[in-house]
């Protein structure tokens, strides 16, 4: 019972964030849960949100987990995806006949590459003490330029039915297929969260990494498989991404996402300078961010003002979830209720029951 | 004996010297070996200068970022705030009732104006600074582009005039092909830039401020017990922090007399860079705020060196991240051998070589 509410506190701010952005798209139009059937698959509002924002979804695994052990944001995850998606879309355009297998094994050669880039930081951050946004700031410079050296030119084109397939549906399944990836690959780290030692290790090394030390778990170890973790995360969000796309984009492909995805991981309701992490709390971040954006097309807002309204929106928000506003408010409500129940005292003229209960209901909610 | 023994323990660096002084170093070296490679175009003053002439801004962000970063918060807003003066004063010299001081104060008020919110935010409401300032950076970039979408040019005749004032050393400069003599010339941003930094320098070292900042940083909650106003100290960090984008964004468009979308866009992460190059480290506490300015001098000294090789553009920026990489590296890797000698210290005496011990006799002592 107390760890159901523990969870649920945490997991207040993000889903009353998503209420609050229902209530609004329902007052701006009651057709907001529609869905369609358009050739087999569903479309509507809801399917757009999990579809669009899938790739972010996975980044922000991965930087939950960076987040949470090296008690700082790794912010070259776009670059990273666009160097792993330019070998990808190397390998298939120069693999001739493409089948299933040559997809596969191009992702799985993405994911090498994706392994490759994680050690790289890793290793600054873990080895080298760098403070992990300096470290992964030198792939930010110079990661863009690599990927277009690998493309060899601008945006090469991935024209295939596999990949067209990959990025919009599969026939015969009623879902776009990066939602079943993402479901997927949410599902698979799920079970290794559940069956694995990880989350208390990445928590123990980033609440305190000598503590950690002293208690026989290797900081430097966790912090370096937590940032492969991330590899192969921007790895596969860069597969779904240039196959969403249908060409590689060297320079536009998920640009500014290292911002949503911290974002994310903030408004999920996790500490940015590591520790105790939610990777649930994270996904319905991802997802707010998502549907936010997309209600404020939905509102007409004009383009060039949807940053200053997202942010005002931010700003809102983390003033409503602030630990001094939620005290005050937790204080006040607490007052108004025992003066309420001060007054049903005086109504009904049995003063040592009610009084009783009615400490006792502000006791409990102190706890 | 004992008056001696506590110099010695004084002259022990801290980290964030130590750091400087590497940085400091390096850029001294850098530069020699491009005036050894390149002594046509490095060995002039104007060369020297132009660093600064058309830097300027940046080093001032970085300057009011390293003294937030000292508190221990970061700030990413400054980019977007700079190119968001920078469009707003465009607009305001070329509508009819625009002057200079009123683009000035406009300048100053917008950059304050950003402080003192992300400032309260951050400090009173115990809101995560990457968040706000996160949040920051998207509302300065949205009201710039509902500000102006096309580049401004401006044109006010005094405004030109000070635009194209360059303060001119009549006694340092060039000779050229024709054997005519050029004066070297410095742009007032850079007066700018010399008094921030001694100013801020003197704040952040001998005023109760700047030590409250450094006590804040290391340690809020003994800072506290202290007796420092912790909140109060946060709030002005932040508020400096943004007095200077403003400051920056007015000599950005000193400097380049337009308005423009694509003004000091991602000039954040280039000032966190510099700030950590100069030897301010994030996690608070540690910084010295000379180094801010070698920190920025040293990343662009990259850049004017790569540029001046000639190399293909693609390669400039895996360059430039690559020698980044050695820095940092490099950087790293003197720290911990500086950690390892004071870890010799717990060693049996006579494992010890001889200057290790007379260390240690300083340090008990002392």
């Amino acid at each position: 019972m107390r760890a159901l509410k523990l969870q649920i506190s945490h997991l207040f701010l993000p889903i009353s964030v998503m209420v609050l952005l229902i209530i609004i798209n329902l007052i701006k139009g009651a057709d907001y849960f529609n869905i369609t059937l358009v050739n087999g698959a569903l479309y509507g509002n809801i399917p757009n949100i999990l579809f669009g924002a899938s790739e972010l979804v996975i980044l922000t695994i991965g930087m939950t987990l960076v987040t949470s052990a090296s008690q700082g944001q790794d912010i070259s995850i776009g670059v990273s995806a666009t160097i792993t998606s330019a070998i990808f879309v190397l390998f298939v355009l120069n693999a001739g006949q493409v089948t299933i297998f040559t997809i596969l094994a191009g992702f799985l050669i993405s994911c090498i590459a994706g392994l490759v880039i994680g050690a790289f930081n890793g290793i600054l951050v873990s080895v080298f003490k760098v403070q992990p946004m300096i470290a992964t700031l030198i792939l930010l410079t110079g990661g863009r330029s690599i990927a277009f050296m690998i493309d060899g030119k601008l945006s090469p084109i991935l024209a295939n039915d596999i990949s067209n397939q990959i990025g919009t549906v599969i026939p015969g399944l009623p879902l776009q297929t990066p939602i079943i990836l993402t479901a997927l690959f949410i599902v698979i780290v799920a079970v290794v969260l559940k069956t694995t030692n990880l989350r208390l290790y990445a928590e123990s090394v980033g609440i305190n990494p000598s503590a950690a030390r002293l208690n026989g778990i290797d900081p430097k170890k966790i912090i370096f498989l937590t940032f492969l973790i991330m590899g192969v995360c921007s790895a596969v969000a860069g597969f779904i991404a240039v196959n969403k796309a249908g060409r590689h984009d060297s320079v536009n492909l998920l640009k500014f996402i290292m911002m949503d995805a911290i974002l994310a991981v903030a408004i999920g309701g996790n500490s940015l300078i590591g520790g105790k992490f939610s990777i649930t709390g994270s996904i319905i971040g991802a997802y707010t961010i998502e549907m936010l954006n997309r209600t404020l097309l939905r509102l007409e807002v004009e383009t060039e003002a949807i940053k200053a309204f997202k942010a005002v929106f931010i700003i809102i928000l983390m003033v409503v979830a602030s630990p001094v506003v939620r005290v005050f408010a937790k204080k006040a409500l607490d007052q108004i209720r025992s003066s309420l129940a001060g007054i049903a005292v005086k109504l009904t003229g049995a003063p040592k029951d009610t009084a009783v209960s009615g400490t006792d209901a502000s006791g409990k909610k102190e706890n | 004996m004992g008056t001696l023994n506590i110099t010695k323990a004084k002259k022990r660096l801290s980290n964030s010297n130590l750091l400087f002084i590497i940085a400091a170093v390096i850029f001294v070296l850098m530069y020699l070996f491009s005036i050894i490679s390149f002594p046509g175009s490095f060995m002039q003053f104007q060369t020297f200068f132009d660093l600064f002439n058309l830097n300027a801004p940046l080093i001032i962000m970085t300057l009011g970022l390293c003294i937030v970063m000292i508190g221990g918060g970061i700030d990413i807003s400054i980019g977007a705030v700079c190119g968001l003066v920078t469009m707003a004063c465009a607009v305001l010299l070329e509508s009819e009732m625009g002057s200079l001081w009123g683009a000035l104060l406009l300048a100053l008020g917008i950059g304050i104006a950003f402080g003192l919110l992300q400032g309260y935010l951050i400090a009173y409401l115990e809101i995560q600074p990457f968040i706000v300032t996160l949040a920051g950076l998207f509302l300065a970039n949205g009201l710039l582009t509902t500000l102006h979408k096309d580049p401004i040019n401006v044109t006010r005749p005094d405004f030109v005039a000070l635009r194209d004032f360059d303060i001119v050393i009549p006694w340092l400069g060039t000779k050229n092909r024709l054997d005519i003599f050029i004066p070297c010339e410095i742009k007032p941003g850079v007066i700018v830039v010399v008094v921030l930094v001694a100013l801020i320098a003197v704040l952040m070292k001998w005023s109760r401020f700047g030590r409250n900042v450094y006590a804040v940083g290391g340690n809020s909650q003994s800072a506290m017990m202290l007796g420092i106003n912790v909140k109060r100290t946060v709030f002005l960090t932040y508020v400096i922090c943004g007095l200077t984008a403003g400051i920056a964004g007015f000599v950005f468009i000193m400097t380049t007399g337009a308005g423009n979308i694509g003004n000091a866009a991602g000039f954040e992460i280039k000032a966190i860079a510099s700030a950590i190059i100069g030897g301010t480290l994030l996690n608070g506490g540690v910084g010295n705020l000379l180094g801010a300015p070698i920190g920025v001098l040293t990343l662009l000294i990259i850049n004017e060196l790569i540029r001046a090789a000639g190399v293909q553009s693609n390669f400039q920026a895996i360059i430039s991240g690559l020698l980044l990489y050695l820095f940092i590296v490099l950087q790293s890797v003197i720290m911990s051998l500086r950690d390892k000698s004071k870890f010799k210290l717990a060693l049996p005496p006579w494992l010890k070589l001889p200057w290790v011990k007379d260390r240690k006799d300083a340090g008990t002592k002392g």
